[in-house]
């Protein structure tokens, strides 16, 4: 070890972040582990289809317990911080936002952007941390050819978060590290079981951490209904590609692009989510080619690898967690704004999700599709 | 590393005078104080010797003071006691105030449910009830007012003796909760006319896990637990003798320290600490023009996260509060400051400060060699701090 930091550990209570907080502690650090308040999990609960009680979720008794067990542990100090109101400001907002105008977002990204990379970075700091850790499979190196800091994908590719962290600017990446980029899943559940965390065995989380048991329609319904602002307005037509009206709808967030299940028409050909349009709040379905397109527009463009584009670039983009990077031309098309280019047309590019582009292992960037 | 405690309005160390007092009671003097024989009779004679050191701290005879297991259980019995003597019915009517313990508010949140009507009496920017505001509240059928003597956040003291006048004028049972007065100022249940008064043993350096209820002779009061005819009857359950006893020598200790004005130097010592601190800019005192305890400031320093000041000056041995704690550990917008007026973010970067009998001069010295300079950092990474012209209209009520 080369000296001693002052770092903050982003503790979740899982076995990612536990696993970051028990490394930085052997290598020596002066470890400050912080857990983030960020939703009341029983704001909503005994709404209509919400659970009355939410176990074992972000944010509840029981992963605040498990964190500041792990802090016990390790001899760490161990603090939990309120930022209820900047989460549902910046994340949940957005998030039902967003439904509401037919696209499908990503609240984990604005979280890492508003929350973790931003608001808590700045609480580390005001409390004598000069860096941020958090148990994210990333990797962050500094380039001196290029003087940037550079976001990479991990080591164990099947856990790759880099997706989610396109948004980071410059300063956060300097301040951040991501100490399991190196590491596999197996690998990390060893270290916790060596250092004796309480955690190690425990289940990886999955869902949207402030919507209970992954039921995002549900979970829009019950704050709309908290804010008094009911999804009666959001309803509208069935419409095939073609315009033809096929039936009625309850409201464009109950939709995605490429959705099959659900679309309450029946037909002998399969049918699928095809696009779904704001202004008219018709959703249009079609046959399964009719979701393929081979162009994207990404706004709102977060740079990481370079300043600017200036000319065009060949890339991997990943238009969803889950994608499989597919190879493609981007270029500028405006101030924050670039224009994709597939070799081959994507399957249901979706607007609210996010482009990003890869150079191999490097992030070069990404932004937010738009509708097309 | 170097720690100074100044939240002792949270818990306060227990006096080597205390545990020395408590010690024989965890060994040889194990007795049950209802049994008849030697070690029984042995634990009953410290148990009543406590009694009388509670009565003498609060004026009044040794048979009117029922030990529970703290503050909440002495507000609780006071107030569900009452209850279910049959005196607060269905339709009855209770004054409180919007700035009480939680273990007052959400008993009478309760009593609401129950169908009780709930008057919360605000207060003023000083963080006082105004009397006429109290006597406004009074219905035919109020039957109790419960209002504390001294906040816990802000240490303001309320016109306690006036309410009493007011109660007993009117002829409701009046009942405060003086869990943050005992052993800080003077306390008289006879002066201030209380039919039930509350205090806690570790606020006055006593031990965690004992309190007691001042009950005035006649008032028809049913226990909450019901076994044996301890205490009373009015609080079932074998005694807490080693607390009991802690809390019987913390209280004989507090009238003594009280005798002899140590409440006067607690005062000066405060005092200084909070000149130094509101010498810092943007800051302010919460409670400033009401009377309050000697040992209590609140502060708020304008621009930073009070939340994230408590953490960096616990990490550097540093220990003050915010707010009250949520059940994560997070911290949330004090319900008090706010009744007060101050807007959600100045409560939020409130902080106070709380003395005990253990600090000295240096650990103030401590403090104020730690709070600018860190407060300073905080600012000059706030997103919302821009100097204190620019900030304040933000914070400004």
């Amino acid at each position: 070890m080369l000296h001693s930091e002052t770092i903050a550990v982003a503790m979740s209570g899982g076995v990612d972040s536990s696993a970051v907080a028990a490394m930085l502690r052997a290598e020596g650090h002066n470890v400050i582990g912080l857990t983030m308040q960020l939703w009341n999990q029983r704001r909503l609960a005994g709404r209509e289809g919400m659970p009355e009680s939410v176990q074992g979720r972000c944010c509840s008794i029981d992963d605040v317990y498990d964190a500041r067990r792990v802090a016990e542990t390790l001899g760490i100090p161990y603090y939990v911080v309120n930022h209820e109101e900047r989460f549902e400001r910046d994340v949940v907002r957005p998030f039902v936002e967003e439904y509401l105008a037919g696209r499908t977002p990503i609240p984990c990204s604005l979280c890492n952007n508003h929350l973790k990379f931003d608001q808590l970075l700045i609480v580390a700091r005001q409390v004598g941390a000069d860096k941020i850790a958090t148990g994210h499979y990333a990797q962050v190196v500094f380039d001196e050819p290029r003087a940037r800091w550079l976001l990479k994908r991990p080591a164990d590719k099947s856990k790759d978060q880099t997706y989610f962290l396109f948004g980071l600017t410059q300063e956060q990446l300097s301040r951040t590290l991501f100490p399991l980029g190196g590491m596999t899943k197996p690998e990390v559940r060893d270290l916790a079981r060596r250092h004796n965390l309480v955690i190690a065995e425990k289940p990886d989380s999955q869902e949207i951490c402030f919507v209970p048991g992954g039921d995002y329609k549900r979970f829009l319904e019950a704050y709309l209904e908290e804010q008094e602002n009911g999804p009666t307005e959001i309803a509208g037509e069935m419409v095939t590609s073609d315009g033809k009206v096929i039936g009625e709808h309850s409201g464009v967030h109950n939709f995605t692009v490429g959705q099959r299940k659900g679309l309450g028409v029946a037909t002998g050909a399969p049918l699928y989510v095809i696009q779904i349009k704001n202004e008219t709040r018709q959703v249009v379905v079609g046959k399964d080619e009719e979701l393929y397109s081979r162009t994207l527009c990404a706004r709102r463009v977060s740079l990481i690898s370079t300043t600017e584009l200036r000319e065009p670039m060949r890339v991997a983009v990943k238009i969803r967690h889950k994608h499989q990077p597919a190879p493609a031309m981007i270029e500028s098309a405006g101030p924050d704004e670039i224009r994709v280019t597939f070799d081959d047309p994507q399957r249901a590019i979706t607007p609210g999700q996010a482009a990003v582009f890869y150079d191999g292992d490097t992030v070069v960037g990404g932004g937010w599709i738009e509708n097309s | 590393m170097r720690w100074v405690y100044l939240d002792n309005n949270a818990t306060t160390p227990v006096l080597p005078e205390v545990l020395e007092a408590m010690r024989p009671y965890f060994g040889e003097h194990f007795g049950n104080a209802s049994s008849i024989h030697h070690h029984g009779q042995e634990t009953r004679a410290a148990v009543e010797r406590a009694r009388e050191s509670v009565a003498a701290l609060l004026g009044c005879r040794a048979s009117e003071v029922v030990f529970t297991s703290g503050g909440t259980e002495a507000d609780n019995l006071a107030i569900f006691g009452l209850t279910s003597g049959g005196l607060v019915r269905p339709g009855d009517h209770i004054v409180t105030s919007t700035i009480e313990h939680h273990a007052v508010l959400n008993a009478c949140k309760h009593l609401a449910a129950q169908g009780c009507e709930v008057t919360y009496i605000p207060v003023d920017g000083r963080g006082l009830v105004d009397l006429a505001d109290v006597k406004r509240a009074i219905r035919p059928n109020t039957k109790l007012i419960t209002i504390m003597f001294a906040n816990n956040e802000t240490g303001v003291v309320e016109p306690v003796a006036e309410i009493g006048k007011i109660a007993a004028e009117a002829d409701i049972y009046f009942h405060t909760d003086a869990v943050q007065a005992a052993g800080k100022i003077a306390i008289d249940v006879k002066q201030i006319g209380c039919d039930l008064l509350t205090i806690s043993g570790h606020k006055l350096h006593g031990p965690q896990g004992a309190g007691a209820l001042y009950v005035r002779k006649g008032t028809p009061l049913e226990p909450m637990l019901y076994g044996g005819s301890h205490e009373r009857s009015r609080r079932a359950g074998t005694e807490n003798v080693p607390g009991i006893v802690g809390l019987g020598k913390a209280a004989e200790l507090a009238r003594a320290g009280l005798e002899r004005g140590e409440d006067l130097k607690m005062a000066a010592s405060r005092d200084h600490l909070e000149r130094e601190l509101l010498g810092i800019e943007a800051t302010g005192l919460n409670g400033e023009g009401a009377p309050r305890v000697p040992n209590t400031t609140n502060i708020y320093f304008d621009g930073i996260e009070g939340e994230a000041l408590v953490i960096a000056l616990d990490l550097k041995g540093l220990a003050v509060s915010t707010g009250a704690a949520c059940s994560s550990g997070a911290i949330e917008p004090s319900h008090v400051l706010t009744a007060m007026g101050l807007l959600p973010d100045r409560a939020k970067a409130s902080i106070r400060f709380s003395l005990g009998k253990q600090n000295v001069a240096e650990d103030v010295d401590f403090a104020l060699g730690l709070i600018p300079e860190t407060v300073g950092r905080l600012r000059e990474l706030s997103p919302v701090w821009a100097g204190a012209g620019v900030v304040s209209r933000k914070f400004a009520r």
